[in-house]
């Protein structure tokens, strides 16, 4: 069986975020960039099924400008067989990705797709569903914790809802995001580095691939959020009282 | 023009002390004649629950040590108390026991002192008017930063006025041109990268003890820290200081020039001294731009030759990217892993011998990957590193460190630890913990680790309770060994109450001498040393010699 895993470049987590001047987005000039942390996780959980024998293949899958080959070389790092990229220019939403995703499923025939749960940098939440619809496949969201049973065709998917967690059984193909409890992604270690080097990384565009990039969505304005005041150490309870009453207006 | 006048006093002053021939000791009255007095070391010792159990006495051959409290100052009394409040302000006078006990205690919880007084003045005038006081009064005074010190120079010895710095916490200028900042003494390390992050630049250092430590400190003790071998010690990045001497006098040596010329450098001396020679309030430092790419590597290496080869390899192959170079040995990764919380071991497979951290600093990603890349490639393939991790995030990276900084927390949580930090040539550095391993045997733990860069070995002794036992066994024996080889028995903690006696082994006596005869020009005759001091008798003479202790030195392991 092969897996295929998507993956996103984005910030880095740990990088303090700017807005742009002219509000139109967050600063990325110069930033550090990495893969999007629920990926890693979703590639990790890949190479763990791969590792026990269940699957035969990992391929990890990223979109975007041709920078995002650092990602997939990451990936190829982390123990990844095959990478594919599509490049894009602009900027894509999770639909358009949804529909690149499902073009290359036809492509590759996974039996098992995998992503993170959302992006840091959108907080989307959106593809792995959209592409569950789109190929009609059955979904395991929020992923905690995943056992395949190769004989049943089947995976059972422990999902984080709000309520506690709930546990679905799927026949595959099935799609998956990963939630951040499921696994530790391992480090890339050198001898891994090494071997990726030669390991391939095939590229497509939107056209080859027959899906038009368009989105129905506009950003009109990015600002940070109204900074906080700060706390005020006041004397007496009665100072409390009266700007509890005069300014909060609580009371 | 007074504080121009005043340095330009001080400069011809220590002209003439050490063009002259001090022949008599005795013009310095505190200077102790007595010949030769029983031998003894002194070690405050603490029972498991950490309380001052008793002051035992140990007996050694060569070098001996007396601490006695210099009858000549005085103790305080209710008029000095009324005399700071009414200077400062009731706030900044601080008697309360539950908050003396902490500021009496210093990190390693091996030194305690028994100061009822601590005062927390808000700018440099309040500086010079307590030392002012406390000249004329007499009384004793221990400048404190953050107390991060391992050799217990943060720490009064007995009941010294402490003098805390840590309200004088504001930057007052960044030139984001040329990336020198103006800062007050009491600034926290951490805030300062902090700032620094959200103007592009960095701080030319950085320890462990960033969250607590401060930057007067880190001057005083010259602190090195893990990039030194990229940005090099504080005597280069300094450019300028302000500092008050013991009789009050404030010297505005607060320069932004990255050249000045005109007389002797007087702020060298500061750098280092351990707060002896004044106490440091502001200081104008140089700082690098922030790197965009930063890459960092974890390795494992087989043995000691692997890691010292490495580091010639890294610093031709890497050049000038590479921002520092640390390694610590199967010890002190077996005490990490089970000591502290939330570390993972980045090489599960197995244990190695030998840990090597790699980081390098660069203004383009790939190229500093690449280079990388090939390096660590190249010097797997040539047997140097047997394995090893490159991070891919800042997570990877911060995890990376957090292992390496953590070793002197782990250390602590183990039980009782002596510390040890030794400057010597690198070929040599890992004789001495086999050494002390032979040497010590079953009676304890001996872990190395340091700045293999800069050739500074952290070497720790870890048991579960102190023992006289285990410390006849290390010391002197440790200090001969470091001697020997000319290296430094303190690379960059400094001497503190730990190490003063012990300076005669990485210094020779005329050194001493000069040193002593500087210390004596910057603090005026007759009540010279404001500052606690600490007396030496060495066997071979009657001749003492005041070491004085300091600011917060650097908890940098």
């Amino acid at each position: 069986m092969k897996i295929m895993v998507a993956v996103k470049r984005v910030v880095d987590y740990a990088v303090k975020i700017r807005v742009r001047p002219d509000k139109s987005g967050v600063e990325t000039q110069n930033v550090k960039m990495s893969m999007n942390p629920f990926c890693e996780i979703a590639l990790e959980e890949a190479l763990k099924i791969k590792e026990s024998g269940l699957a035969k293949e990992v391929v990890a899958v990223s979109m975007g400008p041709s920078n995002c080959v650092d990602t997939l070389r990451t990936g190829l790092a982390m123990g990844a067989d095959r990478a594919i990229l599509v490049e894009a220019s602009r900027d894509l939403v999770p639909l358009t990705v949804a529909k690149l995703l499902k073009k290359l499923v036809e492509v590759e025939n996974p039996g098992l797709l995998i992503l993170g749960k959302q992006a840091i940098d959108d907080d989307c939440n959106q593809t792995g569903q959209m592409i569950a619809g789109l190929l009609g496949w059955p979904q395991g969201t929020f992923a905690s914790k995943v056992v395949l049973d190769k004989e049943k065709q089947a995976v059972s998917v422990d999902r984080e809802v709000d309520g506690g967690l709930e546990t679905l059984c799927l026949g595959l193909p099935v799609v998956i995001t990963t939630d951040l409890r499921l696994n530790q992604p391992r480090y890339a270690t050198l001898p891994n580095i090494m071997k990726a080097k030669s390991k391939p990384i095939k590229k497509y565009t939107p056209e080859e691939l027959n899906v038009e990039i368009k989105s129905d969505l506009e950003v009109v304005q990015v600002t940070e959020p109204p900074k906080r005041n700060a706390g005020v150490i006041l004397s007496s309870v009665d100072e409390l009282i009266d700007k509890l009453n005069n300014e909060a207006h609580v009371i | 023009m007074e504080k121009w006048r005043a340095t330009s006093n001080l400069r011809r002053s220590l002209k003439s002390i050490l063009n002259r021939q001090l022949s008599s000791v005795s013009e310095f009255r505190y200077l102790n004649e007595k010949s030769c007095q029983p031998i003894f070391n002194l070690i405050r010792d603490y029972n498991s629950v950490g309380e001052v159990n008793a002051i035992r006495y140990g007996c050694f051959s060569s070098m001996s040590t007396v601490v006695q409290r210099n009858p000549s100052f005085s103790t305080l009394n209710s008029d000095d108390i009324s005399y700071f409040k009414q200077l400062l302000g009731e706030k900044s006078v601080i008697q309360d026991e539950d908050r003396l006990e902490t500021v009496n205690t210093d990190w390693m919880h091996k030194y305690k002192g028994s100061s009822k007084l601590l005062l927390q003045p808000r700018n440099t005038e309040e500086v010079s008017q307590i030392l002012k006081y406390c000249n004329s009064r007499c009384l004793a005074v221990v400048p404190q930063g953050g107390n991060t010190g391992l050799v217990g120079g943060s720490v009064p010895v007995f009941d010294e006025v402490i003098v805390n710095v840590g309200s004088m916490n504001n930057i007052i200028s960044f030139d984001k041109v040329s990336g020198i900042l103006v800062c007050e003494a009491g600034c926290i390390l951490e805030n300062l990268i902090s700032f620094l992050d959200n103007q592009g630049f960095i701080m030319p250092l950085d320890l462990g003890a960033k969250g607590s430590c401060q930057i007067g400190g880190n001057v005083s003790t010259n602190a090195g820290g893990l990039r030194l071998v990229r940005y090099g010690s504080l005597h280069g990045n300094v450019l300028g200081l302000e500092a008050v001497l013991a009789n009050g006098d404030v010297l505005d040596m607060l320069g932004t020039l990255r050249k000045d010329n005109t007389g002797y450098d007087l702020k060298h001396l500061f750098i280092g001294s351990e707060g002896s020679l004044g106490i440091v309030t502001k200081v104008s430092i140089l700082t690098p731009p922030k790197l965009s790419s930063v890459n960092i590597a974890f390795l494992a290496c087989r043995d000691y030759s692997s890691c010292q080869k490495l580091l010639m390899e890294a610093k031709r192959k890497l050049g000038e990217i590479l921002s520092a170079f640390e390694f610590l040995d199967i010890q002190a990764m077996d005490l990490v892993l089970n000591h502290l919380d939330g570390v993972r071991n980045p090489l599960p497979a197995s244990m190695h011998n030998f840990y090597v951290l790699i980081e390098t600093t660069g203004s383009d990603e790939s190229y500093d990957r690449e280079k990388l890349e090939a390096f660590l490639l190249s010097s797997m393939e040539g047997g140097l590193i047997s394995d090893g991790v490159l991070a891919q995030d800042i997570n990877q990276a911060s995890s990376f460190w957090r292992i390496r900084e953590g070793v002197p927390e782990a250390l602590m949580k183990a039980g009782a630890v002596y510390k040890y930090d030794l400057s010597l040539p690198v070929e040599k550095m890992y004789d001495l913990v086999d050494d002390m391993r032979t040497r010590l045997s079953d009676l304890a733990r001996v872990v190395g680790y340091g700045h293999l860069g800069d050739g500074n070995l952290h070497l720790n002794v870890s048991s579960s309770q102190y023992d006289d036992k285990i410390l006849e066994q290390i010391e002197p024996y440790i200090y001969e060994w470091t001697s020997k080889h000319r290296g430094s028995i303190s690379a960059e903690h400094g001497l503190g109450l730990m190490k003063a006696n012990k300076i005669y082994y990485s210094k020779s006596p005329e050194t001493v001498k000069t040193m002593r005869s500087i210390k004596g020009c910057l603090t005026p005759m007759g009540y010279s040393t404001r500052i606690k001091f600490f007396r030496t008798l060495s066997i071979h003479r009657a001749w003492c010699m005041t070491v004085e202790y300091s600011f917060s030195h650097i908890q940098c392991q």
